[in-house]
């Protein structure tokens, strides 16, 4: 075999597995954006699709229970209840008025069952130049690595 | 002081607009005074950023709450320390640092080739006075830091106004690493525009030979360095501040910095197939615009918000202008690439699957194809959208079922590649070159896995590592020893004599073996455990060989906030090793709280220890504990690396000693080695 073919075939290898690995990546991890007015409007197999939804954190909303934490998102009129799940702390920049984004699924009676929460200050929060320190709101999701 | 800096930024916007239109005058007409005003003009440009950027500190120091910037990023009782990190913590002032930063770049290259290569300077400088405008755009007439505030006044004017104190600067800023890691990973962004320049301004002049090349490596390598540490730099922030016990989440804005580093990897070692093969000439000029691209992009990508999460969250007025400028750039490099690609000729053909060139090959192919997968999938949410209508992002399982075989893969060839030979590798050289590495890797597989390693990632890492580091010690210790023969020098004291002969090869080395400890701090995350817990004064919680009692609470006053600290009592294994003091600050001026994290930090692993609040349904303090093995040699692995590239950048040392050696036979395969003078094993190839 040629020395270019020889190339060519390790090329192909290792692009090929990749795309493959980036399709079973994809396949478990794909997550997809709705707004709160949106939501209502999903149906069948939508609303089993693992989800993340942005608002503002109602005042006063914000209640520790046992195992879990309920609150309400506001956005666009429309209000979310969401019962975070996680077992990891909610951010510090969790408070009332904070813009945050739940990553979860629909549950039972409207309310949404969020197993991260991520949350900034929605008047003080500025990202920061290059690292992760500002762009990134504080997520409770763990790192992977 | 706010008039004067807004003042210095304007006029740094006219010397770079005479510089960018002066300089292609110049290049024009050829005349000699031409080309010198619009140099100093380059010149002038920088020192006026310098002022301006200086004058914004100032505002900070002086507590002058008059200016919009410092009200909104400092308050009276900061410290001084965080008042320098307060000049890069907003939009405006980051802005005008990525100015400032690119400045002391550009000052450096226009004094220090003042009087030399006088064919291609004038298109270099043309191509950074050009970056440096679309800049200045920005600080001058988009977001200007210097505004100064503003109100109406009873007669219906605007009049100024100025507030007691500030706002303050947000809490996950106040840490030390926030004062140094965006300089350095701005210093990276910023420094990949020299070589860029210089490529393209090559290309534009079709400037003889590898030249280009040679004058730009250490600027590259100094832009990599930077890069290199603040991309290391901000996982240690995350790890140490957000208090979630990792360092690593693929958001967004970690990818874009990791974006122009593996393209800027794939760049440091393709050139060397240019210097000693004069091949992948296209590939080097496009690594290179690519790089710069992605830097430009990673700078849009964090200031933007364009795909920070969620579209709710902050969305800026830059973003239009930072995608103008890209597609410029690639307009005016594939221009460039078009009119003058003959140039870019290849001498060479590959002649062996089995050999350095194949080797750079596939180096360059991985870390590309890494590059791509990061890519595709932080862009996923804004292209999912444009052809879908459905905004989609992929999360760690995306990214990680990619990069980490592709990584195990580069590990491979970081020990492989150096020492293959050039043109073809014949079998005898691969059995002496890798035979005891692989055994060595091997045996310490074998031995993993009779002790219980059973995660497979991590069992075929730690398999690479010990490979990886026997080839670059096998180098080090065959070098060392020809030298200790000759000279009678102690060992350590020939191997700083070898490294320093060929700073570059071996500083190369260097940094491999940074790069193997720092995958030994990823292997361990495979093993990374935790445990949470509410806990009352007394009470005790395990983890591995740790017990936690936690002995009390205090409150610690600060001057910019109150800590409420837990006071924890480490034993391992049952004797009293340390306290660890996790605590909660609440900051008096944001009223925002803010974490941080206790670490008992060694090289076997990390007690991870992070107050977690309050529990909802016992009202006790929650105490989160992580065990996360190995972390410490990502850190370690990353001075390595710093230690290294600095090694690479000194000057070779003149090797008299090795010459007189050559009469020697038992030395003789390891001759091409140690002499400096351009072999085809010479540098960190």
């Amino acid at each position: 075999m040629k020395k270019q073919a020889k190339f060519g075939v390790g090329v192909f290898v290792i692009v090929a597995s990749m795309g493959f690995l980036a399709w079973l990546g994809y396949g478990e991890s794909k997550t997809y954006y709705h707004t709160i007015a949106e939501l209502e409007t999903l149906r069948g197999s939508a609303m089993s699709q693992r989800m993340r939804i942005g608002g503002t954190v109602a005042v006063g909303s914000i209640r520790h229970l046992a195992g879990r934490v309920d609150f309400v998102l506001e956005g666009e009129g429309k209000t979310l209840s969401v019962s975070y799940v996680g077992t990891d702390p909610l951010p510090d920049t969790f408070i009332d008025k904070s813009q945050a984004l739940v990553e979860g699924h629909p549950g039972p009676e409207g309310r949404f069952v969020a197993e991260v929460v991520q949350a900034k200050c929605a008047s003080k929060y500025e990202a920061a130049p290059g690292g992760k320190g500002g762009a990134a709101p504080s997520p409770t999701e763990p790192s992977r690595m | 002081m706010d008039v004067f800096g807004s003042f210095a930024l304007v006029l740094a916007f006219v010397c770079a607009v005479y510089a960018f239109g002066g300089g292609i005058a110049a290049i024009i007409t050829r005349h000699p005074l031409l080309i010198k005003s619009t140099r100093q003009a380059g010149i002038t440009t920088c020192c006026l950023i310098f002022l301006a950027t200086f004058s914004l500190e100032y505002l900070f120091f002086s507590d002058n709450f008059s200016a919009a910037y410092v009200v909104s990023h400092s308050n009276r009782d900061l410290s001084t320390f965080y008042k320098i990190a307060a000049l890069w913590s907003g939009q405006e002032g980051s802005l005008l640092f990525w100015s400032f930063l690119l400045s002391i770049y550009v000052f450096s290259v226009l004094l220090t080739y003042r009087n030399k290569n006088g064919e291609l300077m004038p298109y270099v400088g043309v191509v950074m006075a050009g970056v440096q405008i679309f800049f200045l755009t920005l600080n001058n007439f988009i977001e200007n830091p210097f505004k100064a505030l503003a109100a109406p006044g009873a007669d219906g004017l605007m009049n100024y106004v100025a507030r007691a104190d500030g706002n303050g600067l947000t809490p996950l800023l106040q840490y030390p690493e926030m004062v140094i890691h965006p300089p350095n990973l701005y210093s990276g962004y910023t420094g990949f525009t020299i070589p860029f320049a210089f490529a393209l301004g090559a290309l534009l002049a079709r400037y003889p030979g590898e030249k280009w090349i040679h004058l730009t490596r250490k600027w590259t390598m100094i832009a990599w360095m930077f890069q290199s540490m603040g991309i290391l730099l901000g996982a240690h922030w995350a790890y140490a501040v957000l208090g979630w016990g990792g360092y690593w989440g693929w958001d967004p804005v970690e990818n874009a910095s990791l974006l122009p580093w593996l393209t800027g990897t794939a760049f440091l070692h393709s050139v060397m197939m240019q210097e000693k093969r004069g091949m992948m000439k296209v590939w080097n000029v496009w690594l290179v615009f690519c790089t710069f691209l992605l830097c430009i992009l990673g700078t849009f990508l964090t200031r933007s918000g364009v795909v920070s999460s969620v579209h709710a969250f902050a969305n800026s007025k830059i973003g239009n202008w930072f995608v103008g400028f890209m597609a410029i750039t690639v307009l005016v490099c594939l221009g460039a690439y078009l009119k003058n690609r003959d140039y870019l000729a290849s001498e060479n053909q590959l002649d062996s699957i089995v050999s350095r060139e194949s080797s750079f090959l596939f180096n360059n192919l991985i870390l590309l194809v890494a590059c791509v997968a990061v890519l595709s999938g932080t862009l996923f949410p804004v292209f999912s959208e444009l052809l879908t209508g459905n905004r989609i992002s992929v999360g760690a399982p995306f990214f990680n079922k990619v990069n980490i075989p592709l990584g195990l893969l580069l590990l491979f060839l970081t020990g492989v590649g150096p020492l293959l030979a050039w043109r073809k590798t014949s079998t005898e050289s691969l059995k002496r070159n890798f035979g005891w590495p692989l055994a060595m890797g091997l045996v310490a597989g074998v031995i993993a896995l009779v002790f219980g390693f059973r995660q497979f990632y991590s069992w075929i890492c730690l398999i690479l590592c010990v490979f990886v580091a026997s080839t670059v010690l096998l180098e080090f210790y065959r070098g060392a020893k020809v030298i200790r023969a000759r000279s009678g020098a102690s060992f350590v004291a020939s191997a700083v004599e070898l490294t320093m002969r060929n700073t570059r090869r071996y500083g190369g080395y260097i940094v491999h073996m940074g790069m193997v400890f720092v995958f030994i701090g990823l292997a361990g995350a495979a093993f990374n455990r935790d445990i949470q817990k509410d806990m009352r004064q007394g009470d005790t919680m395990q983890i591995g060989p740790y017990n936690l009692v936690l002995q009390g609470f205090d409150t610690k006053p600060e001057k910019n906030y109150t800590a409420q600290r837990l006071l924890v009592e480490v034993l391992e294994d049952s004797k009293p090793t340390m306290m660890l003091y996790p605590e909660k600050r609440r900051f008096s001026t944001t009223e925002e709280n803010g974490t941080m994290v206790a670490i008992r930090s060694t090289l076997k692993e990390d007690l991870y220890v992070v107050y977690a609040g309050t529990s909802p349904d016992s009202g006790l303090p929650v105490l989160h504990a992580y065990l996360n093995p190995l972390v410490k040699w990502i850190w370690f692995g990353g001075v390595v690396v710093v230690f290294g590239t600095l090694v690479a950048l000194l000057p070779n040392r003149r090797a008299v000693l090795v010459l007189s050696g050559a009469q020697q036979p038992a030395v003789q395969p390891f001759l091409h080695e140690l002499t400096p003078s351009a072999t085809m094993r010479e540098g960190h190839d």
